[in-house]
């Protein structure tokens, strides 16, 4: 894979690993963007892993576009050769599928849906051709997921499912935007699940909803103190349905602020992965259920 | 020493420089849409530069002074009132215990900056006291302000003079927002790329401290390609990547936003390229159905722009003495 490196404006660089998605795109993204960071190059302002491409903000004041570009470049060569491997962490998302929110939100928007006449749900069940929302819950849930990217809004992670590329679920962005989704929406766009971490703008198809805060910016939530955001690029998720009494019962807890999330240690292996997935995810839970 | 708001005007909220460096976890930058008046309002009251300011958007707060300070309004024309009284703006005046601050109607421009000596001084979060309304982060209680808030103002310097017109910058009509081509300006035709920098646009209704949208030129042709996996099925979609500020996406293809301070960081449209960090003042200075034109410029092009920004600040530094 050849970076492909293009200025955005004077204040920005963007390399797009790939054009498509794929873990191992995510992890050259990654590989450079931890090159850049440890380069510790003067004038950078920011360093942005993104799914399969990455960007650095810098001063222009204080380095010069095309040396930054130098710079980036000479990285490159390292960056794809790297052992594409974490120790990272997996969590677990309670979720509340075809909640009463999320379906009073898209039933306000059917007019910029593709097919007005569904739920998303039984729109993305029967594009993927799985026939029932029960099935289409159950593909959704059954197997890991992987925090391919952090952004558009604080904390919101983009997650990335973790099964063969014909396996994976695909659904499009809404027609139009919608100017409203409620906050710990789980939606999905493309081939990429994501938790609105925020009510707002959102144009992914909505699934259903999670108690469980991932941003906090009073930091006030008990595993949100260290950090506003819970997610970082390389964490694993798994989705877990529950029932509406479960997800009172998680919301109390949360406003009581004793909910206590799952969250594991896990390593990870890109090679290992492509080897065997289904021999990956299993360790994976393995690891989440302390077994 | 604090500000008590009577009424909030429209939507007015602390802003300061803002917060760089979580950009990566989708916290944007924020801070003044319009820098530049941002730091002149400080320089006129006495204060750093980047000092936290009240930023009004198109009609202004009431406010009142629990003891006496040095004010400065800079931006658009949003006339300021001391006690009904009009002032002029980009000139600081005293206050005095008591007095009132409200604004007349907006002549030109969209924003106006409000600065106190010694500054707001609501809690530092990040490293910022700007606002970023969307994430309920930083500012007044991570929101734009209401009626009864009260904000504590930080021991202030004396400040004095104005600034005369020829020191400021506002957009022309139309606006010309100088841009760098790139990212993702491949996907277009050349045809379209043309006729993107041809057409004039306007302003749409959807323009605010995230992004502006324009609305009134002429759809993109896509060159043609099999979406990439994960795009997204649309000619505009992309892998989801990050958004730089000022980016330009165009949705569907068919009316462009310019990402701004309260960006979001990313997402799955394409882009094609950036307006220069030079040019980002002006459409904080953009009110809905403002015509502008996109014009194109070269890296070479954008430095310089940017060396002459720097310069008309020095030149109103000499200016005030500082």
């Amino acid at each position: 894979m050849t970076i492909r490196f293009s200025f955005g404006g004077d204040e920005h660089i963007f390399g797009e690993v790939s054009e498509s998605m794929s873990l191992e795109a995510f992890f050259t993204s990654l590989s450079m963007t931890n090159a850049v960071k440890a380069a510790g190059i003067k004038g950078v302002t920011e360093i942005c892993p993104a799914n399969a491409s990455f960007q650095v903000k810098f001063d222009p004041d204080r380095i010069r576009p095309g040396d930054l570009l130098k710079e980036l470049q000479g990285m490159e060569a390292a960056a794809s050769q790297s052992d594409a491997s974490l120790q990272t962490r997996i969590i677990e998302i309670p979720v509340l599928y075809q909640d009463p929110w999320t379906h009073e939100t898209l039933m306000r928007f059917r007019e910029r849906h593709q097919d007005p006449t569904r739920t998303d749900l039984e729109y993305a069940a029967e594009i993927n051709g799985l026939g029932t929302v029960e099935n289409f819950i159950k593909a959704h849930s059954s197997q890991p997921w992987f925090v391919s990217m952090v952004g558009f809004v604080a904390g919101l992670p983009f997650l990335y499912q973790m099964v063969e590329r014909e396996r994976q679920l695909q659904v499009p962005k809404y027609l139009r935007p919608r100017t409203d989704t409620p906050k710990l929406t789980v939606g999905h766009g493309g081939c990429f699940s994501c938790i609105y971490s925020v009510r707002g703008a959102g144009g992914y198809q909505m699934f259903g909803i999670t108690p469980m805060p991932i941003y906090d910016p009073n930091q006030q939530v008990s595993y949100l103190r260290e950090e506003m955001c819970l997610f970082r690029p390389g964490d694993i998720v798994k989705w877990k349905p529950i029932s509406r009494d479960d997800y009172d019962a998680a919301l109390e807890a949360v406003e009581a602020n004793r909910f206590e999330p799952v969250i594991r240690p896990a390593t990870f292996s890109l090679s290992e992965f492509n080897n065997d997935m289904a021999g990956t995810n299993a360790r994976l839970m393995e690891a989440l259920h302390g077994r | 020493m604090a500000v008590k708001v009577i009424s909030p005007g429209l939507s007015t909220t602390v802003q300061d420089l803002g917060r760089p460096g979580y950009y990566h976890l989708g916290i944007p930058l924020s801070g003044g849409m319009d820098r530049f008046a941002l730091r002149v309002a400080n320089m006129l009251v006495g204060n750093d530069e980047g000092a936290a300011v009240l930023e009004a958007v198109f009609t202004g707060p009431e406010l009142e002074f629990t003891a006496p300070a040095t004010l400065a309004v800079t931006g658009g024309d949003l006339p300021p009132k001391l006690n009904g009284e009009e002032r002029p703006g980009w000139e600081a005046f005293p206050v005095r215990a008591g007095d009132r601050l409200s604004f007349g109607f907006l002549k030109s421009g969209a924003r106006a900056y409000i600065a106190v000596s010694g500054g707001i001084d609501v809690p530092v979060k990040l490293g910022s006291r700007s606002t970023y309304t969307l994430g309920a982060l930083g500012g007044h209680e991570g929101r734009a302000l209401k009626a009864g808030d009260e904000l504590p103002v930080g021991a202030g310097k004396a400040g004095k003079g104005s600034v005369p017109a020829a020191l400021r910058r506002m957009p022309g009509s139309p606006a010309e927002l100088r841009m760098l081509p790139g990212l993702y300006w491949h996907r277009i035709t050349a045809e379209a790329g043309k006729r993107f920098f041809a057409d004039t646009w306007k302003v749409a209704p959807e323009a605010d401290r995230i992004g502006y949208r324009f609305k009134g030129g002429t759809a993109l042709d896509f060159v043609p390609r099999e979406q990439p996996f994960g795009a997204g099925s649309n000619p505009s979609n992309i892998v989801d990547a990050c958004y730089p500020y000022g980016s330009i996406q165009v949705p569907g293809g068919t009316e462009p936003i310019v990402l701004h301070r309260d960006a979001v960081s990313g997402g799955g449209y394409m882009m094609l390229g950036c307006v220069i960090s030079a040019d980002m003042d002006l459409i904080g200075q953009l009110q809905p159905h403002a015509p502008a034109r996109f014009v194109e410029v070269t890296m070479d092009q954008a430095l310089a722009a940017r060396a002459d920004r720097q310069a008309a600040l020095a030149r109103v530094r000499d200016h005030l003495g500082r």
